[in-house]
């Protein structure tokens, strides 16, 4: 490939796209965290282990995740992990897409919300975490929480038709 | 440095160096503006003219019969548009006009614009193969439907469409009519390929390309037969019999002229695609959850689209671009409203199988070796991504 013709995407993100880090399914994971819809063409699973610091502290022993989607949404992912893992968990949620755009050296504009996925997914890995193992929870997680279920919630409104002929299809696509 | 591989002529073809070298002139010293009297606007005229009396014999027509415009979709608007507001001055009661559930966005967005404007519009499902049956064309028939757009070979899954059998129909029905119904093509993927004889189609009105078929963009053409109730879209100095003004794109035409003729010329070169082709489709299904969407027969020699469970398109198609291979998907994030593709929707695939579609279209430059390195590197790409999924 010509890499002069190639401008739409940073250098950054074809290689985590290449190459991504720490993908694949986590056996036992301490937290998971789903977000995307199939419908839109995005899916992402987070996994988190944690561990415990000299200090007391939690933070990202280990992390995953799996993703369906473009580009952008594997690349967001990729080094989502990569910058919060061994990060304490108080680090971790202060993370936002703008870091992530950041470096990855840009995503165009079409592609911002791969970004917020990512973010989202980790939000929801630790908050599930936190309330699996009835600690307090931060107040922005618990709100960024009610946030994406409501988001989730006015996509299947949204998309209810194609939800119902998603469910259909596969439905008949594995009596078959 | 890998190979650069491009398999996707369904969005557009290389110039043809023989087509390039036809233009060039034009480019260059006959510069003149076809409407001048002078000798520079002489040259460029009888240029033009030429063009118009090469694509009258491929369609089988008249010269006066054929108009160019700045793109096929111009043409399509000029059919639709053009015809309906005719239609409308000389009928005053309200019509009923028909297209396709398949049709390229330059045929379904001007129907749902006249839609908004009032005029009764049905839009007709295919088949799960991806076929408008005549039947059902028939069966869409009204009183008093006076137009309708069926495209020649979709863009997407290849189908051929049964014009000829639509033409017949329609032409019968007329037989009976007071006012008749108007019928229109949109024959950008076919004229490579397939027949485009009007008067064996029975077809009113044609819309070619000159990319699609190793000509220059930026030109498209219409075929009007004689008779046909249009009006143009574009006002102005009443160029292209008043229904196209605007100064003419000279080379640009001249390119299509020449690509028209060359077309013709390398009608043998069919069997080698079809084959080519046929390759693809056998290998491609060996993946496992890969499936072809649309029929397998009634396909245009140059289209294979599959569906691939547990990828999404954009990545797939970025992933095969970075191994230097060019193709296309009908994926919601490739497109500019992030909507999957209309058509695979249309034959009932779900939107989870339109995600992960890949369109592979083949053209006049496609070897053999080129074939055997994208079904060297597809599965490996495939299962990488499929690494990352979650299903």
């Amino acid at each position: 490939m010509n890499k002069k013709q190639f401008t739409l995407y940073s250098k950054k993100v074809l290689e985590h796209f290449q190459n991504p880090r720490n993908y694949g399914k986590m056996k036992n994971p301490d937290g998971v965290g789903k977000v995307g819809n199939i419908v839109c063409g995005d899916v992402m699973y987070l996994y988190v282990k944690i561990g415990k610091k000299k200090n007391g502290k939690e933070y990202i022993k280990d992390i995953k995740f799996q993703t369906y989607g473009c580009l952008a949404a594997i690349a967001s992912s990729s080094i989502l992990t990569e910058m919060v893992k061994e990060k304490t968990i108080e680090e971790a949620i202060k993370i936002n897409r703008s870091q992530i755009v950041k470096r990855l050296g840009g995503l165009p504009p079409i592609k911002m919300h791969c970004s917020i996925l990512a973010t989202d997914a980790l939000f929801e890995a630790i908050y599930d975490y936190l309330s699996k193992n009835k600690k307090p929870i931060p107040k922005f997680l618990k709100e960024r929480h009610k946030q994406i279920e409501k988001e989730k919630k006015e996509i299947e409104k949204r998309y209810k038709e194609w939800i119902k002929l998603e469910e259909k299809l596969s439905k008949n696509e594995k009596e078959k | 440095m890998p190979k650069q591989i491009y398999l996707d002529y369904a969005a557009t073809t290389p110039i043809d160096e023989e087509v390039l070298e036809a233009m060039m002139p034009y480019l260059k010293k006959d510069f003149g503006n076809p409407s001048s009297l002078h000798h520079f606007g002489q040259i460029t005229r009888v240029a033009i003219d030429q063009t118009r009396k090469k694509a009258a014999r491929f369609l089988n027509c008249s010269e006066s019969e054929i108009v160019f415009c700045g793109s096929a979709t111009e043409a399509n608007s000029l059919a639709i548009f053009g015809v309906v507001k005719a239609l409308q001055k000389k009928i005053k009661k309200p019509f009923h006009i028909i297209t396709t559930k398949i049709e390229h966005h330059a045929v379904l967005h001007p129907f749902e614009e006249l839609e908004k404007q009032g005029v009764e519009v049905s839009f007709v499902a295919p088949n799960k193969i991806g076929i408008v049956e005549t039947k059902e064309i028939k069966k869409a028939i009204k009183d008093n439907t006076v137009f309708i757009s069926v495209m020649y070979a979709n863009n997407e899954i290849g189908t051929v469409q049964p014009i000829e059998e639509i033409g017949k129909l329609i032409s019968q029905i007329n037989k009976n009519r007071k006012q008749k119904i108007y019928f229109h093509t949109d024959a950008v993927q076919a004229v490579n390929y397939l027949d485009c004889d009007v008067q064996k189609l029975k077809v009113d009105l044609l819309t070619l390309s000159a990319h699609k078929i190793y000509g220059p963009k930026g030109v498209g053409a219409l075929f009007i037969k004689k008779g046909t109730p249009i009006e143009p879209i574009i006002y102005g100095g009443g160029h292209e019999f008043g229904l196209r003004s605007g100064t003419e794109n000279v080379a640009g035409i001249v390119g299509l002229g020449k690509a028209i003729e060359l077309v013709e010329k390398h009608k043998g070169d069919t069997e080698r695609i079809k084959n080519l082709r046929d390759k693809i489709i056998e290998e491609v299904l060996k993946i496992p959850n890969a499936k072809l969407n649309g029929s397998r027969e009634n396909r245009l020699p140059n289209n294979v689209n599959v569906s691939i469970s547990g990828v999404e398109g954009e990545s797939l198609v970025i992933a095969l671009d970075q191994e230097g291979i060019a193709v296309s998907t009908g994926s919601a994030c490739s497109s500019h409203e992030l909507k999957p593709s209309h058509v695979l929707l249309a034959i009932g695939l779900s939107p989870k199988s339109t995600h992960g579609s890949l369109r592979i279209t083949l053209g006049r430059f496609t070897t053999e070796d080129e074939i055997d390195y994208f079904l060297k590197v597809l599965p490996k790409v495939v299962k990488r991504l499929r690494e990352i999924s979650p299903f």
